[in-house]
């Protein structure tokens, strides 16, 4: 018997986002993913001065903070064929790796943990038992008897007081937790310790970035940070002793406690490894440029159609025609005039809303295309990416990773297991893995470029009078951002972004494909559509900066049960 | 969320608590002696109840309260108030998350602290933004008059925000707007300082009032002296020491940003003092002009963010400081206009022409 079941809104992701889902058999057979929010600062930005763009664009989100500015500022850098100093290129990059750790290691364990641990069941743990098993996994000094006790102690009392407050009405107990009690503790202890690593990292942003949410150092043509070793109110030693210092204590937390644990839920959940695969063209652009002009990276970009990884195409530059050609979006059945597709340059935006239409009109996102196709976006698309393409850094970590992987589950298991909900995880903890080297490494180059005495942070933009088009990429911590703009007399006349969460909250496009999330969902199972942890499980994989709201229906669309999603 | 019930777990121990509060009562910029009495408030059996509303926003100004540790985030919701209702940080969602609204509401009817994050869309009767099938409008004018007092945190609740922004697209407006029988607080900021966020909430929990505000409902304590007035750079600026460009020789110098582009001069808030992210950095001393983003529709009268502000008298090298001191009464807005910003930049450019070095 099908039910329908609203939840609305979901908790603990950022935004308003509705999810429609249709369940028969204990599986999903339907999805729509609708956005609920629309601001119109696409529309905002028009006549606006270039230079201002970044500071509006970052607003879009203050949880992916930085993103928005960094890919605006590169598309009006690109529309001027403006060159970006080496320093600033660094201080970019070195930005761009503190906050993605910050955003990787919260959104593993403060936003989806609880969809596969069980905090309850971790008062049953034996501490004793809990320490042979994380030693076993990793040589992290928190893995002791003695911290397991007292989380464990601290948990106890907690609960005994009855106080659970927004946390009551978890899904403790709900069938498809499968951990033993020992992970559970270990992971609630992994998951304290990750609070205080995701502030000393967002430090590191600080300290690059003026502030934080909404760093304000990023201008079109550098960075506004000054840099002089000789005095005290710039970047100097002590700043960069500071952040070095930082990244070298996350980046142990990352490598000995996340990636361990995201293998350890791959390897411990193996039955999920075949789940949440859906659109598996991939989408990734390359990142932290090494030079000025952005020709060669740290971190590879490409295209992946139909799963197989020998399809491999690169994206090699921040001029790519394959990239700028190709991306489109189309409207048909999202919440504006028409029902086009069009390059982002032609776009327009007038808002027509008509209510949620599932055979019509129902998200305010608009639904990009890649050569028509539909494609994922994330940290995912970046490791396939990479690898296919024979990357250096990330086979290393996905080799280690995949190694830790077979061992703990005992089946042999080879990189088609990322292609699935647990692995999306899997390859967010990957990347931070090979950020975490990356992040020092690019600290380190700043360092050895200041000490040959250049100290250049900024070209200063000059905006000709007629048309100029640009775009600028990203690879962002949820995926390929790329934000579009034309500039008349130096004003902006047009200006779309393209958001890794448009990608994966695609809604359908005029050829009825789609979107990543919709498609990833299919097939899943549900045990209890009152209590549908499974479709969380598999949304909260992708990250999503929206919150949702899952629906699940029938086809009759009859009998409403209303439950709470966590 | 999770952060808030891994920190529940880490019981708050009395020396720790009195830290906090002391914390707290330093950063309302109370003396010493008061800290018994917010002491006792903040201990008082019954936590006070809070309800958390999101609307148009980036939850920036929720995550700014994420990058605080004296006290933190977890420790306010867990240890201080009752988080009653909280889009992003409770877990239960869906139709019981609204069910919880509703009984906190009939609960704490006229009890409640109402605390607001991001700009409300009145446009098309508010369908730009809608949550469990209403829109904010509707949920706010619901909410609103049901609370005690109201905290509209960023720019965007207090103000209408980014949203808000010429020409206004879904005609998003401030709670303001909308609430007119109301006590109402701002804190404005894009995002605010976690740490006004956090001593704003707490002072009206100690005193049962809300604090000083000044014209706008900004609390003095944190919004009574312009960027300016305590701005590293200001003796630069009184000096005629200016940042032409970015990366030239008086940014190596840690000039005064003016010129390209700060807003201090005619901002109200306590980012030179306070800081960020306890890692002692805002975006001036990083080397970036203030963008203004604690005053009204800052998004439309602060660009272009790199020109100078118009009508602020530059002392010409001569170390004078009194005329500076005009600045703070020259009224942004209308006056704002481009005209001025031309006419002004002349008289400006003339006035450093003898910049003095060091």
């Amino acid at each position: 018997m099908a039910k329908r079941i609203t939840v609305d809104p979901i908790t603990r992701i950022e935004g308003h986002l509705r999810i429609d889902v249709e369940v028969e058999g204990g599986k999903i057979v339907n999805a729509w993913s609708s956005a609920q929010m629309w601001r119109g600062i696409e529309i905002i930005l028009q006549g606006k001065d270039p230079r201002d763009a970044w500071a509006f664009t970052q607003r879009i989100c203050g949880v992916c903070t930085t993103v928005h500015a960094l890919a605006s500022v590169r598309a009006v850098e690109n529309a001027l064929g403006l060159e970006v100093p080496l320093n600033a290129q660094y201080v970019r990059n070195i930005i761009l790796a503190a906050h993605a750790l910050q955003d990787h290691i919260v959104h593993f364990y403060h936003l989806s943990a609880l969809d596969w641990v069980d905090v309850v069941s971790a008062l049953k743990a034996d501490p004793k038992k809990t320490a042979a098993l994380a030693q076993a996994l990793s040589p992290w000094p928190g893995n002791s008897v003695t911290r397991f006790k007292e989380v464990q102690d601290k948990l106890k009392a907690f609960v005994e007081s009855g106080q659970l407050g927004p946390f009551e009405n978890g899904y403790w107990g709900h069938p498809a937790m499968k951990l033993p009690p020992e992970a559970n503790l270990m992971a609630v202890s992994h998951y304290l310790e990750a609070l205080e690593y995701q502030y000393k990292i967002n430090q590191v942003v600080a300290i690059f970035g003026g502030k934080s949410p909404h760093i304000q150092t990023v201008v079109v043509g550098g960075v506004a940070l000054a840099i002089n070793p000789e005095n005290e109110a710039t970047l100097n030693m002590e700043r960069i002793l500071w952040a070095q210092k930082l990244f070298k204590e996350v980046k142990k937390f990352v490598h000995e406690v996340y990636l361990i644990d995201a293998i350890a839920i791959g390897a411990l959940y193996a039955d999920w490894l075949r789940y949440g695969a859906g659109v598996t063209n991939y989408l990734a652009v390359p990142d932290m440029p090494l030079d000025t002009k952005g020709e060669t990276f740290d971190l590879p970009g490409g295209t992946i159609f139909g799963k197989e990884l020998k399809n491999v195409k690169a994206i090699t530059s921040f001029n790519d025609p394959y990239f700028r050609d190709n991306v489109a979006e189309c409207v048909a059945h999202s919440w504006y005039q028409g029902d086009w597709t069009k390059h982002p340059f032609e776009e327009d935006t007038i808002p027509q809303y008509t209510d949620f239409k599932p055979e019509g009109k129902y998200s305010w996102a608009k639904a990009p295309r890649f050569k028509g196709e539909p494609m994922q976006v994330g940290p995912l698309a970046q490791v396939l990416v990479g690898y296919a393409l024979g990357h250096e850094l990330t086979k290393k970590w996905v080799d280690h990773a995949l190694g830790k992987l077979s061992k703990i589950s005992g089946q042999d298991v080879s990189v088609g297991v990322l292609q699935s909900t647990p692995g999306r995880h899997l390859a967010r903890a990957i990347r931070a893995a090979m950020l975490a080297e990356l992040g020092p490494k690019h600290l380190d180059l700043l360092l050895k470029n200041i000490a040959k005495g250049d100290l250049t942070i900024f070209n200063s933009p000059r905006f000709p009078k007629g048309i100029i088009k640009g775009f600028g990429f990203h690879e962002a911590p949820r995926g390929t951002l790329s934000h579009w703009v034309v500039i008349e007399d130096g004003r902006i006349a047009n200006y779309q972004c393209v958001v890794p969460s448009t990608w994966n909250a695609s809604p359908r496009d005029d050829k009825g494909q789609l979107g990543p999330y919709e498609a990833s969902l299919i097939d899943n199972p549900v045990a209890e559509p009152e209590r549908p942890l499974e479709v969380l499980r598999t949304v909260h994989s992708f990250d999503p900066c929206i919150a949702c709201a899952v629906h699940v229906l029938n086809p009759r669309k009859e009998e409403i049960v209303r439950v709470k999603a966590l | 969320m999770s952060r808030l019930f891994a920190n529940g777990l880490l019981k708050l121990r009395r020396r720790d608590f009195l830290k906090a509060a002391t914390i707290a009562t330093a950063a309302m910029g109370l003396p010493v002696t008061m800290v018994d009495k917010v002491t006792a408030a903040l201990e008082s059996p019954k936590r006070p109840p809070v309800i958390w509303l999101h609307f148009m926003e980036c939850t920036g100004c929720t995550e700014s309260l994420l990058r605080t540790s004296h006290p933190d985030v977890a420790t306010l919701i867990l240890d201080l108030v009752s988080l009653e209702y909280h889009e992003t940080l409770m877990a239960a969602a869906g139709h019981q998350a609204e069910e919880n609204l509703k009984r906190a509401i009939e609960k704490y009817r006229g009890e409640f602290i109402c605390v607001v994050e991001g700009g409300i869309s009145t446009k098309d009767g508010g369908i730009y933004c809608k949550i469990g099938g209403r829109t904010a409008l509707e949920i706010l004018q619901h909410v609103g008059s049901e609370a005690s007092s109201i905290i509209a945190i960023g720019t965007c609740a207090a103000f209408g925000g980014v949203q808000a922004a010429a020409p206004n697209p879904t005609g998003a407006v401030g709670v303001r707007d909308i609430i007119k029988d109301k006590p109402i607080i701002n804190v404005p900021g894009c995002p605010p300082n976690g740490y006004n966020i956090l001593a704003t909430i707490v002072y009206i929990l100690t005193f049962k009032r809300p604090p000083d505000v000044d014209a706008l409902g900004r609390p003095k304590f944190a919004y009574g002296r312009r960027i300016h007035d305590h701005c590293e750079r200001r003796a630069h600026f009184d000096e005629g020491r200016f940042v032409e460009q970015f990366g030239d020789e008086g940014h190596k110098k840690g000039y005064c940003l003016y010129k390209v582009g700060c807003k201090g001069p005619v901002t109200y808030a306590n980012c030179p003092t306070q800081r960020f992210c306890d890692a002692g950095v805002w975006p001036v001393a990083a080397g970036h002009g203030c963008i203004g983003c604690t005053e009204p529709n800052f998004w439309d009268q602060m660009i272009p963010f790199y020109e100078h502000v118009p009508g602020v008298e530059v002392p010409s090298g001569q170390g004078i400081v009194g005329k500076a001191e005009r600045i703070g009464k020259f009224a942004i807005g209308a006056a704002a206009a481009g005209i001025a910003i031309h006419a002004a930049a002349g008289a400006i450019k003339k006035a450093t022409t003898k910049e003095k070095e060091e």
